[in-house]
């Protein structure tokens, strides 16, 4: 009869149609497995670029001469050793270094942040004469660098004379370089290390911020100071903890501040670059490789608190920069 | 006082930390370095300088007589230049991966922002430095760029450049190889905030407009170019400022002003220095601005 006949064509017919959608369906998963292999490539390849002098460093660090000499070992030392650390934990000057320099740098971060807040808040919600010409001067502040003004900031602090009011008194300025004093009225009045990128990321993020609130608190009787410390800071956690990461990690690691300001302390970065030498003067280490073991040491040294805190704070940190509205 | 009086006073009190910074320091000792450029600096004992005027002097000696300047400061922009369109090419391709998802995209977002952290130019000179003790001196451009990449980023470029020459490949094409290879690990490590930035930016693009695309029969390449890209752009001109301020504020143009200041005392030539070199690099981001915003779209 025809009906079985016109039923196996249609099977057949749908058998074919079936095989299409699977031919489609198989190609678009070896277009995907493709895609996935291609970027596992990319992404290792580029781990490997990131994380091979850091792992090389800290596995230099462990190393004794012998080892760093003998050519069957690549990153795992045969003798371990914490001989390296010793040398340049006392070279250092540790413990003393590094809490100093993570005060000074606790010390900046806090100041800046709360700094670049303000002033943040004060460009974003209010509307004065000059307030988009000033906002441009903050991100000239920005994009000229610090390094133009160099020569007069050395100047100016050496001798520092605010409004001729020491000059009265003493007859001539202070002395200020050498203290933290500098850097901290820097970081006060909002010309610190970056703070020109902290006013714009705080700018940015209390415009993103409804205004019905701070109406609100108006219509409530809060004044612009209370509004501020009790409304819109307590709102502006994630550009908040973005601006404390980037402060941190930035003066922590800064070299130009440190060394044009602070050049006889003993900030871990400064002391990092003339380890070297130190070694080699000091202890007479006569070959350079077993001065770089040193060196690798005291930059693992260096590292670890950053690692630390980067590792604590990083999934904070990435949602934050999200929601920190630097975008729109 | 009237409500609006009232409210520009309080911007104004707001703002009062950061116009008293911008006047002491950042006016008024660019002023001074203007001052300085024209005078000869001598440091008194009790702590004040003296200025000696010797007119244009100091800007001569920077672009014609100085040794080193021109070729810094022409050595350093060109790698500069060259870096800004490979970093931004780069971390808006790395951001637009990472936005995908996959397993283990936490940790590569992390990895990715290791070279932010662990910037220190301290290291970077600590390592350079016993790379050079180690190899008795530097003798030509293409031997430095390779210690100082093999220390920092675990290549071997001598062992590949003795390969590629071994197989008779030329010297020019070798060192252009070498240099190719170098500049990966530059550009990646100095996309790290990009890549946050264009991350950011990424996310903040509704979902709803890519569903849209895909209905109305979009490929993927349409969809990059027509939609994320467009979205993308007011990003790419923030990210090229920064780019630029960053790998100036690292280049070798600092180094030799910072010398000519503090190791050879001679601030007036060192102001004139810097005075060239931000008009420079002030030039450079104005055109690259004022280019770049013509084509960025702005939602309305």
């Amino acid at each position: 009869m025809n009906t079985p006949c016109i039923a196996r064509i249609q099977v057949s017919r749908n058998n074919t149609e079936k095989t299409k959608m699977q031919r489609l369906k198989t190609r678009r998963t070896i277009g995907k497995v493709l895609t996935s292999i291609f970027i596992a490539i990319i992404m290792i390849g580029l781990s490997y670029v990131i994380l091979s002098p850091l792992i090389g460093i800290v596995s230099n660090s462990f190393m004794t001469i012998n080892d760093y000499y003998n050519p069957v070992v690549y990153l795992i030392p045969i003798h371990p050793t914490m001989d390296n650390f010793t040398t340049a934990w006392e070279q250092l000057s540790c413990p003393a270094s590094i809490l100093y320099t993570l005060v000074y740098s606790a010390v900046i971060m806090l100041i800046q942040t709360f700094i670049c807040s303000f002033v943040g808040y004060g460009f974003a919600r209010f509307k004065f004469p000059g307030c988009n010409v000033l906002f441009a001067l903050v991100i000239l502040t920005f994009v000229v660098p610090v390094q133009t003004f160099m020569v007069p900031l050395y100047m100016q602090f050496r001798d520092f004379d605010f409004l001729g009011i020491f000059h009265l008194f003493t007859g001539g300025g202070i002395d200020l370089l050498n203290t933290p004093v500098p850097i901290i009225l820097l970081s006060l009045t909002g010309s610190g290390l970056r703070s020109g990128l902290f006013i714009y990321i705080f700018r940015q993020f209390f415009r993103g911020l409804p205004q019905e609130i701070e109406s609100a608190a108006f219509i409530d009787g809060a004044g612009p100071l209370y509004t501020f410390f009790v409304i819109m800071l307590p709102n502006a956690g994630s550009a908040i903890i973005t601006v404390l990461l980037f402060s941190f990690v930035w003066q922590y690691n800064d070299v130009f501040y440190a060394s044009l300001f602070m050049n006889s302390s003993n900030l871990l970065p400064l002391q990092i670059s003339t380890l070297s030498s130190k070694v080699s003067d000091v202890l007479s280490i006569k070959d350079p490789n077993q001065a770089a073991l040193y060196v690798h040491a005291g930059i693992t040294l260096t590292i670890i608190p950053l690692i630390v805190i980067y590792l604590c704070l990083q999934r904070h940190f990435m949602e934050s920069v999200d929601r920190s509205g630097i975008v729109g | 006082m009237t409500l609006e009086g009232r409210q520009k006073a309080t911007g104004l009190i707001f703002i009062a930390p950061w116009v008293i910074g911008f006047i002491t320091f950042f006016a008024y000792d660019f002023v001074q370095t203007i001052i300085f450029s024209f005078n000869k600096l001598s440091i008194k004992s009790s702590g004040g300088y003296t200025l000696q005027y010797i007119g244009i002097s100091n800007f001569d000696n920077a672009l014609h007589q100085s040794a080193d300047y021109v070729e810094t400061l022409t050595n350093s922009m060109g790698p500069i230049l060259i870096d800004i369109p490979l970093i931004i090419f780069f971390s808006l391709f790395i951001a637009v991966l990472l936005n995908r998802k996959f397993k283990g995209r936490a940790l590569m977002r992390a990895l990715f922002f290791l070279p932010v952290i662990m910037a220190c130019p301290a290291i970077t000179e600590a390592i350079s430095d016993n790379m050079q003790n180690l190899l008795g001196g530097i003798s030509n451009a293409a031997a430095a760029e390779a210690s100082s990449t093999q220390t920092t980023s675990g290549l071997d470029i001598q062992a590949i450049t003795m390969v590629l020459t071994d197989y008779g490949i030329p010297d020019q094409i070798v060192t252009y190889l070498v240099d190719a290879v170098s500049r990966i690990y530059e550009i990646v490590r100095n996309s790290g905030v990009q890549i946050i930035v264009f991350l950011a930016a990424l996310q903040a693009i509704p979902g709803s407009m890519y569903e849209v695309a895909e209905i109305e029969g979009a490929t993927k390449y349409e969809t990059f170019w027509k939609i994320t890209f467009p979205l993308v752009s007011p990003l790419i001109l923030t990210n090229v400022i920064y780019t630029i301020v960053d790998l100036y504020s690292q280049s070798d143009v600092i180094t030799l002003e910072q010398t000519t200041a503090f190791s050879q005392m001679n601030f007036g030539l060192s102001a004139a220095m810097c005075l060239i070199s931000s008009l420079v690099i002030c030039m450079i981001i104005g055109l690259c601005g004022y280019f770049i915003s013509r084509k960025v779209f702005y939602q309305a």
